[in-house]
C-alpha cells in the first residue's frame, strides 16, 4: 500500500495545478466580456460597407467585379483562422476537421485546394498534415490589429487575380453563445450575388471620382478584410469561451480526483495506526 | 429644412451617426461640400478634417484615408481609421510628422518614399485637423 507522504505529495501537486486552471477559467471569463465588446464595435463598419456593397450591386454600374464573378474552380483557398494558444478544448481541432473533409469533397470533384492560415495552432496542424499553404500570420494576441491581416489578404486576392485560384473558402468559429461555437466553411469568392431590389429604379449609377474600377478594386479589397477582421475576431471570442470551459472542467476534474485521493490519503493513515497498535497490543500480550 | 444622415465608421469603431444640413470632407479629387439630395457618387477619402453641420452646430472629426458613398439622402464615410479630433494630441501627429519628413530625406531608411508621403500627408491632415478646431473655438 501507498504511504501517506506519496499520497500527500500528489494532492499538494494537484491542489496546485486546479489553482492554475481555475485562475485560466477567471482570465478567460473577464476576456470574453472585451472580445465580444470588440466584436460589436466592429459591426458597424461591416454594416455600412455591406450597404454600401449591396447598393452599387443594384445601381446599373459600368463595371462588374471580377469578385462576383462564377468561373470553371481547378484550385480553391482555404483561409483558416485559428488560436494561437491551445488549452481551448476542441475548438480548432473541430474546425480543422471539416476544413479537411472539405477539401477531400472537392479534391474529389477534381479540385486542388491550397491553405492561407491564421494563427499559430492551424500553423502547426497543416505543417504536420502537409498541404500547400501560401500565406501564414501568427501571433496576433488578444486584440487583433486590422493592420496585420492586410498582407495574407492581399496574398490571397492577388492569387485569385491571377487566377490561380478560383474559389475562396472562410473558415472559423461562429460565436453562438458562451456554451456552443460552431466550424464553420463558408464560400468567400465568389461573393454571393446581391440581391436585385425590384422596387428601387435601377437606371441610375454612381458617379465616380476618379475611375470606377479603381474605387470598386478598393472598395472590394476593404469589404473582404472586413469579413476576414470580423471572422478573426469572433473566433477570439470562441478560443475565449472555449478556454473558459475547457479550464472549468479541469477544475472540477482536479477537485474530484483530490476528493478520491483524500479518501485514500484517510484509508492510508488509519491503516498505518491500525497496524501499529496491533503491533503494541501483539508485543504487550508476548511480555 | 432638410438634412442628409451622416455615419462615420471606421473598422474598429463607430465615430459619428447623425443627422447634418451640410458636410465637408477632402475627397480624393478635392473638398467637397454634401448638402441633402446629392446626386449619387462614389469617391475616395482623403485623409484630413470631415465637418458635419447641423444649423449652427459644427462637429469636427478626423479621417485617415478610406472610401465615402453618398447618396441622396445619406452619406456614408468608410475610413480606414478614424477618431475624434478633439482626442488629438498636437506635439504627436508634429512627432509623426518629422519623422516621417527625416524617414522622406533619409534614403538609407527602410522606409520606401510612397509609404513615407502617406505618413507625412496623413500627419499634415491630422494637424490641419487639430488647428481649425483651435480657430473655431
Amino acid at each position: 500500500m501507498a504511504n501517506t507522504k506519496e499520497v500527500r505529495k500528489q494532492i499538494a501537486s494537484i491542489k496546485s495545478t486546479q489553482k492554475i486552471t481555475s485562475a485560466m477559467e477567471m482570465v478567460a471569463a473577464s476576456k470574453i466580456k472585451k472580445t465580444q465588446s470588440e466584436m460589436q464595435l466592429g459591426r458597424p463598419y461591416s454594416e455600412k460597407i455591406k450597404e454600401v456593397i449591396s447598393h452599387i450591386a443594384n445601381s446599373s454600374s459600368e463595371y462588374s467585379h471580377p469578385f462576383y464573378e462564377h468561373r470553371a474552380t481547378k484550385k480553391a483557398c482555404f483561409l483558416v483562422v485559428s488560436s494561437d494558444k491551445g488549452l481551448c478544448g476542441g475548438l480548432n481541432i473541430n474546425l480543422f476537421k471539416q476544413v479537411i473533409s472539405k477539401s477531400a469533397e472537392l479534391n474529389a470533384q477534381g479540385i486542388e485546394s491550397n491553405f492561407a492560415l491564421i494563427g499559430l495552432k492551424a500553423a502547426s496542424f497543416f505543417k504536420s498534415v502537409g498541404g500547400d499553404v501560401v500565406a501564414n500570420v501568427q501571433k496576433l494576441g488578444d486584440k487583433p490589429d486590422p493592420d496585420a491581416l492586410i498582407g495574407l489578404t492581399k496574398i490571397v486576392l492577388d492569387l485569385h487575380r491571377n487566377g490561380e485560384i478560383d474559389r475562396v473558402y472562410l473558415c472559423g468559429n461562429g460565436f453562438v453563445n458562451t456554451m456552443t461555437q460552431e466550424p464553420k466553411v463558408e464560400q468567400l469568392i465568389p461573393l454571393p450575388a446581391e440581391e436585385k431590389d425590384e422596387l428601387a429604379p435601377t437606371h441610375w449609377d454612381y458617379i465616380y471620382e476618379p475611375e470606377a474600377q479603381e474605387l470598386l478594386e478598393g472598395l472590394m479589397t476593404r469589404y473582404i478584410e472586413s469579413l476576414i477582421y470580423h471572422a478573426v475576431i469572433e473566433n477570439s471570442a470562441c478560443e475565449q469561451a472555449a478556454k473558459m470551459l475547457a479550464m472549468k472542467n479541469a477544475t472540477e476534474n482536479a477537485g474530484d480526483l483530490i476528493k478520491e485521493l483524500e479518501l485514500l490519503y484517510n484509508n492510508v493513515r488509519q491503516a498505518a495506526i491500525t497496524q501499529e497498535l496491533s503491533e503494541i497490543v501483539g508485543g504487550a500480550a508476548a511480555v | 429644412m432638410s438634412t442628409i444622415k451622416v455615419s462615420i465608421v471606421s473598422s474598429s469603431e463607430e465615430i459619428y451617426s447623425g443627422e447634418g444640413t451640410m458636410v465637408f470632407a477632402t475627397g480624393s479629387l478635392g473638398e467637397i461640400g454634401i448638402a441633402p439630395g446629392h446626386t449619387p457618387l462614389l469617391t475616395g477619402l482623403a485623409p484630413g478634417p470631415v465637418r458635419v453641420q447641423n444649423g449652427s452646430d459644427e462637429k469636427t472629426f478626423f479621417c485617415s484615408g478610406g472610401f465615402i458613398e453618398i447618396q441622396p439622402d445619406l452619406v456614408t464615410f468608410l475610413s480606414d481609421r478614424a477618431e475624434r479630433a478633439e482626442s488629438m494630441d498636437e506635439a504627436e501627429a508634429i512627432k509623426a510628422q518629422e519623422l516621417a519628413e527625416k524617414n522622406m530625406h533619409d534614403k538609407d531608411s527602410e522606409l520606401d518614399y510612397t509609404k513615407a508621403a502617406a505618413q507625412l500627408a496623413e500627419a499634415a491632415a491630422r494637424i490641419k485637423t487639430i488647428q481649425k478646431l483651435r480657430k473655431n473655438k
